[in-house]
């Protein structure tokens, strides 16, 4: 945050609820990202993702119980691949924070939330068909876009398209 | 020339001498005993009424649909697109005849045949008009209301044949339809016939003839008659499977339901079919109800409207009419209604209708036998 | 005889691979068919195939499958500059494309932080507005198609036509305008369009009440759909339902009024949710008529619009937009109220690049349409065709 700006009434709502969570989680968590545009915190302890999901949804000071997106996200620099959620308290408290959860590129595997947020479901499907990152305790972990055969995930930024599919030339 | 000499002399001055020797010839052609000649004669005029109004109610309702939703329907072939269905029919004619390699061959071909034929069969007994009329059995009404119960075996053979998941499930609602709605359909019929005590198609007609026009006709002669005309519409509509209760072929459910894997003439076939028995039912609701071939119109005073516009030709224009007039509500409801569930289907198959025709059939007894 | 119980055990084990199947007799040797329902379905509304499994006509099971359309829509944002993902957006919603790329300028305006004129605020909201107008005659249109009634839809399309000529007027496109750009617009709008536009909604006014006649309240139409695909609103939300779905299970969420944005605060319209006289809360006739709702508060707010714009005197569309759009390093996730839900945008920038590092559409159709596995469960086919119809998907932004 720029210094000197008003810090705005959304953005303030999701420090508060961020705090609560930090007061619960402590060292699990990063510390807030407290921007205008989508003020967010890191999850340090991976395999607590679906505990602080839970508890993000279900406290009743938080109520995060509409997840308005999750997007895979490629971090070649750090060698990392992970996930954004948009987390919002729909028609509670209109509070909204995002989360960012990272694994490694390689083989790297996720606790998967599509139990405590049905949006999670085809999302994670997603985030693994474009970024193949695997959730542990998804429900059905298949492709959703690309064919169930398609070689590679293609928004990974080092992603190199198959020569052939089926006979297909795939390049153009 | 007035329009009650048209009316006395009109089937000769349309015929001309010249076609009456030449039917009386072909109707003295008897092969091997057998009145080969005078059923010839009979077919071929039979046969051009069924197909003229066939093709004409294609474009008609063409042109009805395209009217009730702001557009102009077919327009360039022939004035107003008055050939469009021919043009169709000839396009449909020389398309390539397939048939799936997985598809029972034998039940994918007969289908649209039995289908065709059956819908064309109920044609014998219409009385087109009091000097025409195929085959007067006395069991005219029976035999129409059987032969109709015949398609369902088309319907099945083509859905069954065409080894298709949506053609089954189309053939299969069908054959439920058709099989519930006879019943609903056959008991409102019976209360005409008990009105008339007769099944003759002829003799019906003729029982409501007479010079107050409509008022003779049996929608209007009981208190109770039109519930069971009600009764017979709706499952008509039901029988040759148009909307509402166009299930079987449901398009947005079923694809096309049973005719799924049929193209080019196999498809026109089927389509034909349709609207054969479309003006079949509608063919029969108006001579049990509506007094067939008789003029509406009733004798005023000096004023005869009724002999005036009565006479074989005029019966036949009378009883097209009728029929096309019940064509025209079929088409109208079919693109102003939403399409029912199946469920819904039987439900006001068995839960309303049968209740209603069987009340109606009491009440039409009783009205007979106490009343008039 | 043989031949009967064997086939008699296949059915049997049959039985047991399956778990969600109910077995009523074994004796009747049913079985499940799988039932193959799209890609090429006229009521999939475009190329969504839903794998069924039927017993007889109720459905045990519907199972989406998507990608049929899939374009590579976040591969190529990565790959354009800020300002060139725009005709992409376009083909996200084909139907609402002025939201699409409404919803994407707010993204990146967001992370830009500028300030926008404030007449190029209200031509956005009037054209969208009429293009919502226009998703959703064509979402009740095809969803009379659906349940079997023919003439609405032409009725829609006639009117939905003359909107269609109006943005092409605007835009100089149909379908894929290109007209909202980062920071404005690609023109102004031309010298006669606002009376026009004001024309249309004293046109449309009457029309909607027809087809509310037409459709809505015919008898068959709300058997048809009356109870049929409840959705609870706290599962509602949970499966992430956004737009008229949400609103149809009972929840008062817009984000034009919950989460404002550009100048809908000043604007008076009401968020109509379903008063559960009319129809079930959260069944296919709520969302049916919420869209149907919508259309009237849509020609309200356009209305105003037109009431309170500024004039167009020494006005330019583009005066706001950078010369060079490199935002600061950093994420966004910016929203609106497309005719289907929310239609969000994740975008990253590194503040080095002049292209996205990742631009995500969260689509409100794929959110929506997730919700189809359970909500099929021991439907008839009919009802599946209704409630695919209710949940009004454009595949071209569910496949992206």
């Amino acid at each position: 945050m720029e210094e000197g700006k008003q810090m705005s009434q959304s953005l303030k709502n999701s420090v508060t609820a961020y705090s609560i969570i930090k007061e619960h989680f402590g060292s699990a968590i990063s510390e807030f990202d407290p921007n205008e545009t989508m003020p967010f915190f890191e999850v340090l302890d991976v395999s607590r993702w679906t505990e602080i999901a839970l508890f993000m949804r279900d406290n009743s000071k938080l109520q995060f119980n509409y997840l308005a997106c999750l997007s895979g996200v490629d971090y070649p620099a750090e060698d990392k691949v992970g996930i954004v959620c948009n987390c919002e308290s729909l028609g509670v408290f209109n509070h909204k924070l995002a989360v960012k959860i990272k694994c490694s590129r390689q083989g790297g595997s996720l606790p998967s939330v599509a139990y405590v947020w049905h949006t999670a479901n085809w999302h994670e499907r997603e985030a693994f068909d474009m970024y193949g990152m695997t959730f542990t305790g998804h429900p059905d972990l298949t492709r959703i876009l690309c064919p169930d055969d398609w070689v590679g995930h293609p928004l990974l930024k080092d992603y190199k398209v198959q020569e052939t599919y089926h006979g297909i030339k795939v390049p153009y | 020339m007035t329009l009650t000499a048209l009316s006395q002399f009109s089937l000769p001055f349309l015929m001309g001498s010249g076609l009456n020797v030449w039917s009386e010839t072909l109707v003295g052609f008897n092969v091997w005993g057998l009145p080969l000649g005078l059923i010839i004669l009979a077919a071929i005029p039979l046969v051009f009424i069924a197909l003229y109004s066939l093709t004409y109610g294609v474009y008609g309702e063409r042109k009805i649909s395209a009217f009730m939703q702001d557009r102009l329907g077919p327009m360039d072939v022939g004035k107003w697109g008055i050939l469009q269905t021919i043009a169709d029919i000839l396009k449909l004619i020389q398309k390539e005849d397939i048939v799936p390699t997985s598809a029972d061959k034998f039940l994918f071909v007969i289908g649209p045949g039995i289908l065709f034929v059956a819908s064309f069969l109920a044609y014998a007994v219409l009385p087109f008009s009091s000097a025409f009329i195929g085959a007067n059995l006395n069991v005219g009404l029976y035999y129409a209301i059987g032969i109709v119960a015949l398609e369902v075996v088309g319907i099945l053979a083509a859905g069954w044949g065409s080894n298709n998941k949506w053609a089954l499930y189309g053939a299969v609602r069908s054959v439920a339809q058709i099989v519930s709605y006879e019943i609903p359909a056959a008991i409102a019929l019976l209360c005409g016939a008990m009105m008339a005590g007769t099944l003759d198609m002829q003799q019906i007609s003729i029982l409501q003839s007479g010079e107050y026009g409509f008022a003779h006709f049996y929608l209007f002669q009981s208190p109770i008659a039109w519930l069971p005309f009600l009764i017979y519409f709706i499952a008509s509509l039901a029988e040759v499977n148009r909307a509402p209760f166009d299930i079987p072929e449901a398009e947005s459910e079923l694809v096309a339901g049973y005719f799924t894997e049929y193209s080019g003439m196999k498809f026109a076939v089927i389509f034909l079919a349709e609207y054969g028995s479309m003006f079949m039912v509608s063919a029969i609701i108006s001579v049990v109800f509506l007094g067939g071939w008789n003029s509406p119109l009733p004798n005023i005073g000096s004023l005869a409207l009724n002999t005036w516009t009565n006479g074989p030709v005029w019966g036949a224009f009378w009883m097209i009419m009728k029929g096309f007039f019940f064509i025209f509500v079929q088409m109208w409801l079919r693109w102003t209604l939403p399409r029912l569930r199946v469920d819904q289907l039987m439900y006001l198959c068995w839960k309303v209708l049968t209740p209603f025709a069987f009340i109606s059939f009491v009440l039409t007894a009783i009205w007979e036998i106490y009343v008039p | 005889m043989q031949e009967l119980d064997t086939a008699r055990q296949a059915s049997v084990r049959v039985n047991r691979k399956s778990d969600n199947r109910v077995v009523i007799e074994k004796d009747l040797m049913t079985e499940q068919m799988v039932l193959a329902m799209g890609p090429q379905h006229p009521s999939t509304h475009g190329v969504l195939k839903l794998e069924c499994f039927t017993d007889g006509e109720v459905i045990t099971e519907a199972i989406p499958c998507l990608g049929y359309l899939h374009r590579c829509f976040e591969k190529t944002c990565e790959r354009v500059d800020y300002p060139a993902v725009v005709p992409y957006t376009d083909r996200l919603d084909y139907l609402a494309a002025m939201n699409s790329e409404f919803a994407y300028a707010i993204a990146v305006e967001k992370l830009l932080d500028i300030e926008i004129p404030r007449r190029v605020e209200f031509i956005r909201v009037i054209v969208a507005e009429l293009n919502r107008i226009a998703s959703h005659l064509v979402a009740i249109g095809t969803y009379g198609i659906d349940l079997g009634a023919f003439t609405p839809f032409l009725f829609c399309f006639r009117d939905r036509e003359i909107i269609l000529g109006l943005l092409e007027w605007a835009s100089g496109a149909r379908m894929l305008y290109n007209y909202i750009w980062i920071g404005g617009l690609a023109y102004d709008v031309p010298s006669d369009f606002l009376k026009r536009v004001k024309e249309f909604v004293a046109y449309f006014r009457p029309k909607a009440v027809e087809l509310c006649n037409l459709l809505t309240e015919n008898e068959i139409f709300v058997k048809r759909t009356w109870g049929i695909g409840i959705m609870p609103a706290d599962v509602a939300i949970n499966y992430g339902w956004s737009g008229p779905m949400l609103r149809g299970s009972g929840v008062q969420w817009d984000l034009r009024r919950n989460d404002p944005y550009s100048i809908y605060p000043e604007l008076d319209f009401k968020v109509p949710v379903p008063d559960g006289k009319s129809s079930v809360v959260g069944d296919c006739l709520s969302r049916h008529l919420v869209r149907a709702y919508e259309m009237d508060e849509s020609l309200k707010i356009i209305e105003q619009c037109l009431d309170k714009i500024p004039s167009s005197e020494g006005f330019n569309s583009r005066s706001a937009i950078p010369k060079r759009i490199r935002p600061k390093a950093g994420e966004v996730y910016g929203r609106a109220e497309n005719p289907r839900g929310e239609l969000g945008f994740y975008i990253e920038s590194d503040g080095k690049s002049t292209k996205p590092i990742r631009c995500k559409a969260r689509s409100s159709c794929f959110v929506n349409l997730s919700a189809m596995k359970d909500m099929s469960k021991g439907q008839l086919i009919p009802d599946l065709v209704a409630i695919i119809g209710s949940i009004d998907i454009v595949l071209g932004e569910v496949d992206r």
